[in-house]
């Protein structure tokens, strides 16, 4: 394991494209997290944690990009082989591929949450005080953090499942947006209940809730729990193709 | 077809290799039925939850509807006589104000802008029948309004107002005057089939105080109802008016409880005139979200998934020549660059269109038909209006397959073309639509993104007669249909250019 994690470390590591990915997860969280701020500075448009993190339902479509290059290019080269060759515990290479994107995700996510927060917090100043020693909003950010490396590990399933980049990006970001415009357009309440619920980006972030959380349709750790069934759920079935299938 | 060279020849060169590669016909066939079960889902998980007192189905869920077939609110206090042939009908508004009680204490003064009290010519006292009534308004002064959708503006805002209405045929004419001496027209409208005899009176009217507060959560909204008095005196008739008395009349469905102490019939003659109060309004009835009402863009709700696989196609449609080496052989087979990239261009928006026209004309009718079944009002609109949304969704599909091509091209890598125009186009429309978003970055971001183009899936007019929250997440867009699309394409001709100059410059 320790070796599977060093190769995908240092392919990972080596790829021109992921710094400018991570870079772009910090860059695209924290620009519209504080745009979001800055249109809601004098009303902090109902909850001002979450208006501050607005920038996640942006920077997940560049983690989503991120996680799914890091299988998606191998396919795409035909590297992918020479991976099993070199590891032919087909399992170990998708939980080390899954360690290290999740690792990377952690930090940039950790980063882009800590200075949408403190942006969030000087611009919002007027309407509240952002503070990480404040319980719901302790947990709004660690959440929003927790919920990028979930979307990571999602799009990671996806792309093993899918093995074409392109194609994954389109069901990642299609998994995550479909329920929310769906819900708003039943007008069934059950349904519309029902679909917030097992929606994985709006159950998600539900994590992000800090005023109102007893009129949210999950409450924001079961939120997070649902997108992490979806991750758990998409690594399982990616895990189990990979095995049955010829890569 | 002008030989091997021909533009002819790499068109059919470029259909080739579209038509024979299994996962882009899967794509787009995907992307066909996602536009069609999204729509017929859409719909079968809708249902009337809605219940009266004692769980007995709401009453006047299904609203009335209009001569022009729209569904409309047509509830007012009506003090009415027969009318027979040509004839005028002149009186003045002395007082016009309404109250409101919005937790069961004393009424308040609470004047909507769009409260109303005036004269009125209808067909009939059946809701939804044809009318023309000249009115002095809460906040717009003097309104002449016909058929529910028909506004025209006088000049006067003051009480006391004079007004005349005068029936000559199937046209209704009205005057305003400020002191009753000298008078000045303010329109003239037609109603055709006007019968006969019609009622003709004073009304008054005042729409549903509305308080509306946005968050994160969505828009959570406040409504009660106000209750309206208008007084008129030096009451004129002229022509054949058989009745010789006022009958006083509420015409429609008043929605809820009275407003207001004194609820009687609405209608009191006093000392030198009539007094008449009542609540509900006289209008198009507005979509929104939640609302029962269904409308022909919101049949087609799949196209923005339908959107992301034809972006995942037309994206790999480029890339994946680069990732083959195939653009080696496509460039040397027509060493002229630029060619192939409009070849291409063509094709993929040629064989969108075609599907993506294909899935919503199947889709329209068929989603349309669960929702009559279902009991739903629909909101009809005029074929014009309808075909544009139908050809402007696939039109939209096939520019923005145009713009994750040009992208695909500059970037060379399907991956971050695809997430490029998928957070560029279907992103801002979701946080806009599913009321992730406030209003106001959401009239933003659906005016500067190339997702301004979903205006063109618009089907209902912003009555400016009836306030309202016009927002993204009820299906108002900030940008005209045409404006709209013209921003989508703006961004797709940058893409192009670049894409050409990118694709002449480079190596391959």
């Amino acid at each position: 394991m320790r070796e599977a994690l060093h190769v995908e470390w240092t392919k990972l590591r080596t790829v021109a494209g992921t710094a400018w990915l991570l870079a772009g997860v910090v860059l695209l969280t924290v620009a519209l997290g504080v745009a979001a701020s800055v249109a809601c500075a004098d009303t902090g448009c109902g909850d001002p944690a979450k208006t501050s993190l607005t920038g996640i339902a942006f920077g997940q479509a560049v983690v989503a990009v991120l996680a799914v290059l890091a299988v998606g290019g191998e396919y795409g080269t035909g590297m992918i082989r020479v991976t099993f060759a070199a590891l032919p515990r087909r399992s170990t290479v998708l939980a080390a591929k899954a360690a290290v994107v999740g690792a990377l995700v952690l930090v940039a996510g950790g980063a882009a949450v800590l200075v949408s927060v403190l942006a969030g917090r000087g611009v919002l100043s007027g309407v509240a005080v952002l503070s990480l020693g404040d319980g719901p909003v302790l947990r709004a950010a660690v959440g929003s953090v927790l919920y990028l490396v979930l979307v990571g590990l999602l799009s990671l399933g996806v792309a093993v499942l899918v093995r074409d980049a392109a194609a994954a990006i389109g069901v990642v970001l299609g998994l995550l947006y479909l329920f929310p415009v769906v819900a708003a357009v039943v007008s069934d309440p059950d349904w519309f209940k029902r679909l917030q619920r097992i929606s994985p980006m709006t159950a998600g972030l539900a994590v992000q809730a800090t005023t109102n959380v007893e009129g949210l349709p999950i409450s924001p750790w079961a939120g997070l729990g649902v997108l992490g069934l979806w991750a758990a759920g998409a690594l399982l079935v990616g895990g189990l193709a990979l095995r049955l299938r010829d890569a | 077809m002008s030989g091997p060279d021909g533009f002819g020849h790499v068109l059919r060169a470029e259909w080739t290799k579209l038509r024979t590669v299994r996962g882009w016909v899967l794509g787009l066939v995907a992307a066909a039925l996602v536009i069609l079960l999204m729509g017929l889902f859409a719909a079968a998980a809708s249902n009337f939850s809605c219940s009266g007192p004692n769980g007995a189905p709401c009453a006047g869920s299904t609203p009335p509807t209009g001569p022009g077939g729209e569904p409309v609110v047509d509830s007012f206090s009506f003090a009415h006589q027969a009318l027979t042939g040509d004839g005028s009908i002149t009186a003045r508004v002395t007082s016009l104000t309404a109250v409101s009680s919005s937790d069961g204490q004393a009424p308040v003064e609470d004047t909507q802008p769009w409260t109303k009290g005036g004269i009125i010519v209808k067909a009939s006292t059946t809701p939804g029948s044809p009318y023309a009534a000249l009115m002095l308004t809460g906040g717009h002064g003097v309104r002449l309004q016909h058929n529910f959708t028909g506004d025209v503006a006088g000049t006067l805002h003051a009480t006391p107002s004079w007004l005349r209405l005068t029936r000559s045929g199937d046209t209704i004419t009205g005057h305003e005057s400020p002191d009753g001496a000298t008078w000045h027209l303010v329109g003239s409208v037609t109603l055709p089939g006007l019968p006969s005899t019609v009622r003709a009176g004073l009304f008054a009217a005042s729409p549903h105080h509305e308080v509306i507060t946005e968050s994160f959560a969505g828009a959570s909204g406040e409504s009660y109802p106000t209750r309206a008095t208008a007084e008129f005196d030096r009451i004129g008739l002229e022509g054949s008016w058989p009745d010789r008395k006022w009958v006083g009349e509420d015409v429609g469905d008043l929605g809820g409880p009275r407003a207001g102490a004194g609820a009687g019939t609405g209608f009191e003659e006093t000392a030198d005139g009539v007094a008449v109060s009542g609540s509900g309004n006289i209008a198009p009835v507005v979509a929104g979200r939640g609302g029962l009402g269904k409308t022909v863009e919101g049949r087609l709700v799949g196209a923005f998934a339908g959107l992301i696989a034809v972006i995942v196609v037309a994206a790999t449609f480029m890339t994946s020549e680069y990732r083959r080496g195939l653009i080696r052989t496509s460039l040397s087979a027509s060493p002229r660059r630029g060619r192939v990239l409009a070849a291409k261009a063509a094709v993929i928006a040629a064989v969108t269109f075609v599907t993506a026209l294909a899935a919503a004309l199947i889709t329209v009718p068929l989603v349309r038909a669960v929702e009559v079944d279902k009991g739903f009002f629909l909101f009809t609109v005029p074929t014009a209006t309808e075909v544009r949304v139908i050809v402007g969704t696939a039109a939209l599909l096939a520019v923005a397959a145009v713009l994750s091509l040009a992208v695909g091209t500059v970037l060379r890598r399907s991956a971050g073309a695809v997430a490029v125009v998928i957070v560029a186009i279907v992103l801002p429309y979701v946080l806009a639509i599913a009321s992730v978003l406030p209003t106001g970055p959401s009239d933003w971001l659906l005016r500067v993104t190339p997702a301004a183009a979903f205006a063109v899936q618009q089907s209902l007019p912003e009555y400016q007669q009836v306030t309202a929250n016009y927002a993204p997440a009820d299906g108002y867009f900030p940008l005209s249909p045409l404006g709209g699309f013209a921003v989508l394409c703006g961004y797709t001709a940058v893409a192009l250019g670049v894409a050409f100059s990118v694709l002449r410059r480079r190596d391959a």
